[in-house]
């Protein structure tokens, strides 16, 4: 399709090497069986190796490998953060580099290689510490070695062991390759707090330059010789398939290969994406709807209304007694219901794949590379160690590349090409075949008493199950966690707390979106604790301060919160809204500072503190808090996605809204320091914005809004 | 069709369909990726190159349609002040949007070397998903002190 000039060759050579020449994107041009053998073997080789999370070359080059997908949270640098504390090396000598697919990168949380649930920090603090220590510990030995002097006259500082004695010094390059023969210490001791030159301050991030530059290289951004560029339209409706499709009208475009035909879908392979697009454009494919065909919005709502009115819920959490509610003096029942969402990350999904007879490479954009070997073997008849998973960083993540469907495609049809293969999908294709935040529907009762304190909550929840689908041994007892969390184990102390969940099943493929439960649970629960403190005639904030008797964290956090926010003394025309929320091992709290004129809202200001524990880098979850809001925001606004006939209506950023520059708040982060254990953060901060908004918008009109999105009610940003 | 594009400073010669979207030309026919696929309909702004010195979103910018406009993308930039002020910063996330981002910004640099915050509010719809929007406005600004 194309026929480049010699000048553009020459330009695209250049830049291809070019690429090559920074570490982070090497093995994007060309397969690149054996690089990582190589590294994975202990020791031996030109390429010294002290483990496989670390490369320490001889010319003093030491580069982390990171096992966690970056998909903006920081964990390109902040994992390597905690080996470079211990290794005794700054951040300005190491570089990073996604680790492949290995055991010793198993996210210890869920016992595979995965990012998720905002574990990252949380599962790897102390093991990549050790992996620091013992670093440090062979190169001391080799020092020692060397010099023939004892170990404890040897030091590490900022890559070097030091002789106390002599004053001799050796770098970890020159060290390595004797390193590498020795042994570590299988006990090694972390440094205590107080001695961290690096853990708990900020530092610069470590793809901040790349991502500036243009050239991190994200999946879509895979070039290989021989390539082809695929797109796909899977049938409009869930569940649907392919009946028939005549290829001719996509084979008559210039630049068209082939199209491939799937159970589910139609995919065009071509020379490039514009003529796979314009390819797929031209086809007619036939459908068998299946059983979603009538489905839509309203009937989602009817059955989520149903469940929550009869039939039997299975018991998720009992505390307390139930019956404690008779006995209040006040009691408030609300019904509040939540939207199905779509992802929308960034950058579209998009894989590539490369399957040969002697094994299979791909190379995308995923949050659970560990799951790739298998579901590829089985995909091709390759073995799993002949399957090659290249990460790339991620244009947003969110839990949609928790999934393997894009992938599938791309082996699929690099498969039925006979070549190395990029499947890109169009954004429509994206919003309207996404794994969605489920729809669900909660009625709380609540009361309090005499004196205005809180007594008894009762939550009975509606939702389909993620878990069904991805991890059914998850289920216990009925009870899907990711439906009922943040309420059947919210923060608030309630003495008495009763939570019922039943599965509903909808017709529409559900997955884990950001914060997962948390993002509609915390709506549905600080909405309706703002309800019983107006019911009581309290003060929200104060009335919070009953429901945090029993945790000294979540007290001071809240006083935190109150005093930085300047609760109760907002400026004139102004209100506030208050929500705080546990999720992912971090409490956080929120107050939205707003204003109205007439249907329009302006948020003022957000201000936000985080207890996430022990922290590593402040400036990321500085970064996340606002990354979080945002997200949150826009689903409180905009978010919806609407069924009819049994697909999802929106498809693209003119009709499923993001929330933009100008609408975005001055937010105000304040975070707790403490010597506990690391939360989570990539998640935290999402949970309380659309509460907190919502709260705010009851205080300044009277009016409570118990389904999301706000525009469904006539309201929008200012 | 063949078009000729004066493209970071060099000719470059495609043959392409007319339709064929400039972001696609830049992508998949001359290799370079720094420039984003995000949404198709120049709603997003991940795709957004300068073309004859004004910031456009190429993924609805047919080829046809540049004629002898020099067309700059991300790759042109060289330490440009907004690229250090980001880096300073540390305003990316993700980083997905963060080359349309900048082209954004470089072009509204270039036509108002001091902007107020409300013109930053205006002029910037790029969409970001992580929200670096904040830091956006602030790199912005000091990328115009800078200058």
């Amino acid at each position: 399709m194309s026929d480049m000039t010699e000048n553009t060759a020459l330009t695209r050579r250049r830049f291809l090497a070019g690429s090559a020449a920074g570490a982070l994107i090497i093995g994007f041009n060309l397969p690149a069986p054996g690089r990582f053998g190589a590294a994975l073997a202990a020791g031996g080789g030109d390429t010294p190796l002290v483990n496989g999370w670390l490369i320490i070359a001889p010319d003093n080059s030491i580069t982390v490998r990171v096992a966690s997908s970056e998909m903006g949270q920081g964990v390109y640098t902040s994992m390597p953060m905690l080996i470079a504390e211990e290794l005794e090396v700054g951040m300005d000598q190491i570089a990073a580099e996604m680790s492949p697919v290995g055991p010793q990168f198993t996210n210890l949380a869920f016992n595979m290689q995965a990012t998720g649930g905002s574990t990252s920090i949380r599962w790897s603090f102390e093991p990549l510490r050790r992996v620091g220590a013992q670093a440090r510990e062979v190169l001391r030995a080799a020092a020692a070695r060397t010099w023939n002097v004892p170990l404890a006259q040897t030091r590490a500082e900022r890559g070097q062991i030091h002789h106390t004695g002599s004053g001799r010094i050796a770098t970890y390059g020159e060290l390595a390759p004797l390193a590498a023969t020795l042994t570590p210490p299988a006990e090694v001791s972390l440094k205590p707090r107080s001695e961290w030159k690096l853990l708990g301050t900020p530092a610069k991030r470590l793809d901040s330059a790349m991502k500036a530059t243009g050239t991190a290289g994200f999946g879509i951004d895979v070039q290989l010789d021989g390539m082809l560029v695929a797109t796909v339209a899977a049938c409009p409706t869930f569940g649907g398939k392919l009946k028939s499709v005549d290829e001719g009208p996509a084979m008559a475009v210039k630049g068209v290969r082939k199209v491939l035909r799937l159970p589910d879908a139609v995919v065009v392979v071509a020379d490039g994406y514009w003529p796979a697009r314009k390819g797929l454009a031209a086809l007619q494919p036939q459908w068998e709807p299946g059983d979603n065909a009538s489905n839509s919005t309203a009937r989602i709502s009817e059955r989520l209304q149903a469940g929550l009115n009869g039939g039997d819920g299975a018991r998720a959490m009992a505390k307390g007694d139930a019956a404690a509610l008779a006995g209040a003096a006040k009691t408030v029942s609300a019904t509040y219901e939540a939207p199905l969402l779509a992802h929308a990350t960034m950058e579209p999904m998009n894989a590539t794949a490369h399957v040969r007879s002697d094994g299979v490479d791909v190379w995308l954009p995923t949050q659970s590379p560990g799951l790739i070997p298998g579901i590829v073997a089985k995909l091709t008849g390759v073995a799993p160690e002949q399957v090659t998973v290249h990460t790339t960083f991620l244009g947003g993540g969110f839990g949609r590349r928790f999934e393997m469907d894009f992938m599938i495609q791309a082996v699929l049809a690099s498969q039925a090409a006979g070549a190395p293969v990029k499947l890109i999908w169009s954004r429509e294709e994206d919003t309207r075949h996404d794994f969605y935040r489920p729809p669900s529907a909660a009625r709380l009762e609540g009361g309090v008493d005499g004196a205005g304190k809180p007594l008894a909550l009762k939550a009975r929840i509606c939702c389909p199950s993620i878990f069904e689908r991805v991890f059914p041994q998850f289920i216990n007892n009925g009870v899907d966690s990711t439906a009922v969390e943040g309420i059947a184990d919210t923060a608030y102390d309630f003495d008495n707390l009763h939570v019922d969940y039943v599965m509903q099943d909808v017709g529409v493929p559900v997955g884990f979106w950001r914060a997962v439960g948390n993002s509609q649970n915390a709506f549905f629960m600080d909405g309706f604790v703002d309800e019983l403190a107006h019911a009581a005639g309290r003060d929200p904030m104060d009335f919070r301060r009953d429901l945090f008797t029993g945790d000294r964290r979540n007290a001071a956090l809240l006083e935190k919160l109150a005093r930085e926010s300047g609760w109760g003394k907002a400026p004139a025309g102004r209100a506030q809204g208050v929500s705080i929320h546990h999720s992912f091992g971090s409490l956080v709290g929120q107050v939205m500072e707003i204003s109205l004129q007439g249907d329009a809202v302006t948020v003022h200001k957000v201000t936000c503190v985080v207890d996430c524990g022990t922290f590593i880098n402040p400036d990321t979850i500085r970064a996340q808090v606002e990354s979080s809001i945002v997200y949150g925001l826009t689903a409180a606004w905009f978010g919806e996605i609407e069924i009819e006939g049994g697909a999802a209506r929106q498809g693209n950023y003119d009709t499923y809204r993001m929330l933009r520059l100008a609408q975005m708040p001055a937010v105000d982060t304040h975070i707790m320091v403490n010597d506990e254990a690391p939360g989570g953060m990539g998640e935290p901060a999402l949970p309380p914005a659309a509460p907190a908004l919502a709260n705010a918008i009851f205080a300044a009109s009277g009016k409570r809004y118990r389904s999301l999105p706000l525009s469904r009610h006539g309201l929008r940003p200012a | 069709m063949q078009y000729t594009l004066k493209l970071n400073d060099r000719q470059h010669t495609v043959d392409v369909d007319p339709d064929t979207p400039l972001l696609w030309v830049i992508r998949d026919n001359l290799g370079l990726t720094g420039t984003k696929f995000g949404c198709g309909i120049a709603q997003c702004g991940a795709c957004t190159v300068h073309v004859g010195g004004q910031p456009v979103r190429s993924c609805s910018y047919p080829v046809s349609a540049v004629g002898t406009q020099s067309v700059r993308t991300i790759e042109n930039l060289q330490d440009h002040p907004v690229q250090q002020a980001w880096i300073e910063q540390d305003v990316p996330q993700c980083g997905y949007c963060q080359s349309g981002m900048i082209m954004a910004a470089v072009a509204l640099l270039e036509a108002n070397p001091n902007p107020a915050p409300d013109d930053i509010d205006r002029q910037i719809s790029n969409i970001c998903r992580c929200g670096t929007y904040n830091r956006v406005r602030s790199a912005i600004l000091a990328a115009a002190r800078r200058a």
